[in-house]
């Protein structure tokens, strides 16, 4: 079954459609909206993922199940890289993101790639907070398809 | 180790239920935005389209199969390969048309609606839509100009969901300007 590729394809085209919609001036808010449809979709996703799975010792534990068996899930392989600096700040380095591969190779159109990463980020945050962790999630992107995710975490 | 192989569950079925979910999340949200019914239609019909004349290079490229030489010949692809390929279900061609330029797609299972359930007064929203949507772009990029709907829909609560697909004209080639 190649649902794969239905799903990059689906995921340009809902880029698209929302980019679309939303006037001129408010690129922001297509934005928002994308996070918040993957924020929706990583919390459910998760709670129907982790279902049979033990309980997960820690922060760093749930990060990990993120690096490899989410990502593994999604997007066909694991984070590449995983750091933290033990303070609630973690950084996923990517260096051959699935949905970025069909766009663009190198940086001609490195402006374009936000858009991209809208969803994935709040498909993190989505996961994490039903994991119990509030998080923060922004995406850094120097050269394409490679990328990193910055979650910052929330202490209440 | 072991605890992790434990984890990962069937990455295969993850991903499908990645783009079953996002698909439903994308469907209230548009709900959620344009307030009218037919205008969501029209957009995941759209989506559709859009996806469908760029799914069909992958379709050609990855499963090989030649061209075909009637629309009987056509149903049996789309149904026996496409739908196999990309969503893994294999939709039963019947009900064709006595002059055989129409027939319809039965559907046991639609892996788009595996969880959902429409809430009242939705009953005008054609959830799935984007399936109308993919089934025409992909035709019209194979020289077909289809016209492709919904007749029974189980989320309705029809006792299977029929996908009817006419088939209107041949496309020529268009030739661009200046060219001969």
């Amino acid at each position: 079954m190649a649902d794969e590729v239905l799903f990059e394809f689906f995921h340009m085209e809902i880029v698209g459609q929302f980019l679309q919609s939303a006037r001129k001036d408010e690129k922001e808010s297509a934005f928002t909206k994308l996070e918040f449809l993957g924020y929706r979709v990583g919390q459910r996703l998760v709670e129907r993922f982790t279902k049979e799975v033990p309980r997960f010792k820690d922060e760093l534990d749930t990060m990990k199940f993120i690096c490899k068996d989410l990502w593994t899930s999604c997007y066909k392989k694991q984070i590449d890289n995983l750091r933290t600096n033990h303070q609630g700040v973690y950084v996923l380095q990517d260096n051959k993101f699935r949905l970025l591969t069909q766009i663009s190779e190198g940086k001609q159109y490195m402006e374009y790639a936000p858009q991209f990463l809208a969803f994935p980020c709040g498909l993190i945050r989505g996961a994490l907070s039903n994991l119990g962790i509030a998080s923060n999630v922004t995406a850094e992107v120097s050269a394409m398809p490679a990328c990193k995710f910055q979650i910052q975490i929330q202490r209440l | 180790m072991s605890r992790q192989t434990v984890r990962s569950g069937d990455p295969r079925k993850v991903s499908a239920e990645l783009f079953t979910l996002t698909y439903g999340a994308l469907v209230s949200q548009l709900v959620k935005d344009y307030e009218n019914v037919d205008e969501v239609n029209k957009q995941l019909d759209k989506l559709g389209y859009n996806m469908g004349i760029r799914l069909i290079e992958d379709f050609l490229a990855r499963s090989n199969v030649g061209r075909c030489h009637d629309l009987r010949e056509t149903a049996d692809v789309i149904a026996k390969v496409g739908f196999k390929m990309f969503l893994g279900i294999v939709p039963t061609v019947s009900n064709w048309s006595p002059s055989g330029d129409e027939f319809s797609l039965l559907l046991d299972n639609n892996p788009l609606t595996d969880f959902v359930e429409l809430p009242e007064g939705q009953s005008n929203l054609e959830y799935s839509s984007i399936l109308c949507g993919v089934l025409r772009g992909a035709l019209e990029m194979v020289q077909m100009e289809v016209n492709v709907w919904f007749v029974q829909d189980q989320l309705k609560g029809d006792n299977t969901t029929e996908i009817r697909v006419k088939f209107i004209r041949r496309l020529e080639d268009a030739v661009p300007v200046g060219e001969d």
